[in-house]
């Protein structure tokens, strides 16, 4: 892999629903190890622009790379082959199933004994060391048959991640991974997000200042769909622009 | 974990077959049919289950491949001057292995069309994916009524006779019943291990939460198409067990109320069981043959009984008879566990 291809890169990525334009011109470029985080008030284009790297929702203009590979006209589960994983603001797993079973899905996704038909799963024991290991990881493994519905909020929450993280993902994105949450659990959250594998690029939305600049390095501020300022953690935390759009002005 | 469970319903469910081989040649002739003719519905029903109870689709078209499967093998076996079916099925009738030829035709028909039908299905859900359904089982039951040529219309196809396995008569009812009761019981095995398998749950996957399932890597809907075919299949088996038992397939073996029925079957029953759809098919066949002695408007009946389904089903949260009883089961144990 050449030095200069980005795990994941966006350039010009726009996005109109009709008269509106939710996502304009956002470029963006994500390496190994990066942190990045995208904040922005509600309304701002976030989570479509998330709809638009993940392929979820077609671009109308511009350009998703992965790895040097143009993936704009991808289907989802093609750019999840690719290394790309995740998790959803609205909590979206499979509630009636076990925990166990949430995250043997997950973790059976990219494999190709997913389309095997004549053999039960348990002849599979390398799915389930991984599932275990995922689970015991993550604190899950005593209650691994308890039904996803039945947890807490903030376990839920938690297992969104776990969820992505089954598929060794290079590019993981967090859509407001402590949506809903305390601020302890905030905090906890922001440490587990912290303990994740250094190599993996995470780009994350979130709502939760002392969430994002815990977690992330390198801050993008979307406003109206464009992005309004961008830079060092450290320097949007001070900067004029983000405040007012943070804390309004009269 | 559950897996002793596991083994104890398979165990109860293999001794209940076993029970009725027992028992049904000791029925009247009357009794023999009707247990024939729910294994057959039974299969038609479990083939259902694959799309509405496992992947969450749900198709009021079934009867479709029922019906497309049921008049292949009639036809296979009466149009003496279509050579490359009636030929080939003559000549392999004549070795015993003929109704081999009749299943392997049916199924090829059913895979066709639902391959086909599914293809221009898949991509709608809900209300969408109904009424597509509906209306491509409706495009069969045109062809059944009205391609006269090859369908004999509204008079239908009587078949003179079922042929031989391997050269056991199969006239009997009670052999037949014995013929069923395997056929069933292998269709059972077959979709048992599909659900149990990796596959299999994938598509209990889909029904939970079909976008995270693609956000995992998976290609929802060959995942989804693939459901389709394999139910399409089993009630493609369905419906050649319905001509041999039948002997006779006209226009409204094809018609919606089939459709609706296996949907009613697999809802009454209880969804995502497999066995429920059986017991489902048990209920209305019964209920059916039975009523309909009695008053002339048996719908009437099954449509009472289907209104109170789906309350109870909403008042309790509850799936069917199977979902019932395992809420009964996991209550009593509860109550016997709060007392130690």
């Amino acid at each position: 892999m050449a030095e200069s291809e980005a795990w994941l890169e966006l350039s010009g990525v726009t996005k109109q629903f009709g008269g509106l334009t939710a996502v304009e011109d956002v470029a963006l470029r994500l390496d190994s190890g990066d942190r990045r985080g995208i904040l922005g008030p509600n309304g701002a284009g976030k989570t479509t622009l998330f709809h638009l790297i993940t392929g979820v929702l077609p671009v109308t203009s511009g350009q998703v790379r992965m790895f040097g590979q143009d993936v704009t006209g991808w289907t989802t589960h093609n750019r999840v082959a690719l290394g790309m994983a995740r998790t959803f603001q609205i909590t979206s797993l499979f509630p009636k199933l076990s925990v166990m079973d949430n995250v043997i899905l997950a973790v059976q996704g990219l494999r190709k004994m997913k389309m095997v038909m004549f053999k039960p799963l348990s002849s599979y024991p390398e799915v389930f060391e991984k599932t275990e290991m995922l689970l015991k990881q993550a604190g899950f493994w005593e209650m691994r048959d308890t039904e996803v519905r039945n947890l807490s909020h903030g376990e839920q929450r938690q297992l969104e991640i776990v969820l992505a993280l089954a598929s060794d993902p290079k590019v993981l994105l967090l859509d407001e991974p402590s949506a809903g949450l305390a601020t302890g659990e905030s905090h906890e959250m922001a440490e587990f997000l912290k303990s994740l594998d250094p190599k993996i690029a995470i780009l994350i939305i979130e709502h939760d200042l002392d969430v994002i600049f815990e977690v992330a390095s390198h801050i993008s501020v979307l406003h109206y769909g464009k992005v309004l300022v961008e830079g060092p953690a450290e320097e949007i935390r001070v900067n004029e622009q983000v405040k007012e759009i943070y804390l309004g002005q009269g | 974990m559950g897996n002793n469970n596991q083994r104890r319903r398979i165990l109860i469910v293999l001794g209940v077959f076993v029970a009725l081989g027992i028992v049904t040649p000791f029925l009247d002739s009357f009794m023999q049919a009707l247990v024939t003719e729910i294994l057959i519905f039974g299969i038609l029903a479990m083939s259902l289950d694959i799309l509405l109870g496992f992947t969450g689709l749900a198709s009021l078209g079934h009867g479709a491949y029922f019906g497309v499967a049921s008049y292949a093998s009639a036809i296979v076996m009466t149009k003496a001057d279509w050579t490359w079916t009636y030929g080939i099925y003559t000549w392999a009738s004549s070795s015993g292995l003929g109704i081999f030829y009749l299943f392997i035709f049916g199924i090829i028909v059913a895979i066709a069309f639902s391959a086909f039908f599914g293809f221009l299905a898949i991509r709608a859900t809900g209300v969408y994916f109904l009424m597509i359904t509906l209306s491509l089982a409706m495009v069969i039951w045109g062809l059944a009524y009205r391609w006269s040529a090859v369908t004999e219309g509204d008079n239908g196809i009587n078949v003179p006779g079922r042929p031989s396995l391997l050269g056991i008569s199969l006239d009997n009812d009670i052999t037949f019943f014995y013929f069923a009761l395997a056929v069933f019981l292998i269709c059972l095995g077959i979709l048992y291990v599909v659900v149990q398998s990796p596959f299999g749950r994938t598509l209990v996957g889909i029904r939970e939460r079909e976008e995270r399932m693609e956000m995992l890597g998976y290609n929802v809907w060959l995942h989804k198409y693939l459901a389709f075919i394999i139910a399409g299949t089993f009630g493609g088996v369905a419906g050649v067990m319905w001509t041999l038992f039948n002997l006779f397939v006209s226009p409204p073996d094809v018609e919606l109320i089939t459709s609706a029925e296996a949907l009613f079957m697999v809802a009454l029953g209880g969804p995502a069981t497999l066995i429920g759809p059986v017991i489902g098919s048990a209920i209305i066949r019964t209920l059916q043959q039975f009523i309909s002695i009695y008053v002339e408007r048996w719908p009437l009946i099954l449509g009472a009984i289907y209104i109170m389904t789906i309350m109870l089903s909403r008042l309790y949260g509850v799936d069917g008879i199977l979902g019932f009883a395992s809420k009964l089961r996991s209550s009593t144990a509860a109550a016997s566990n709060s007392q130690d």
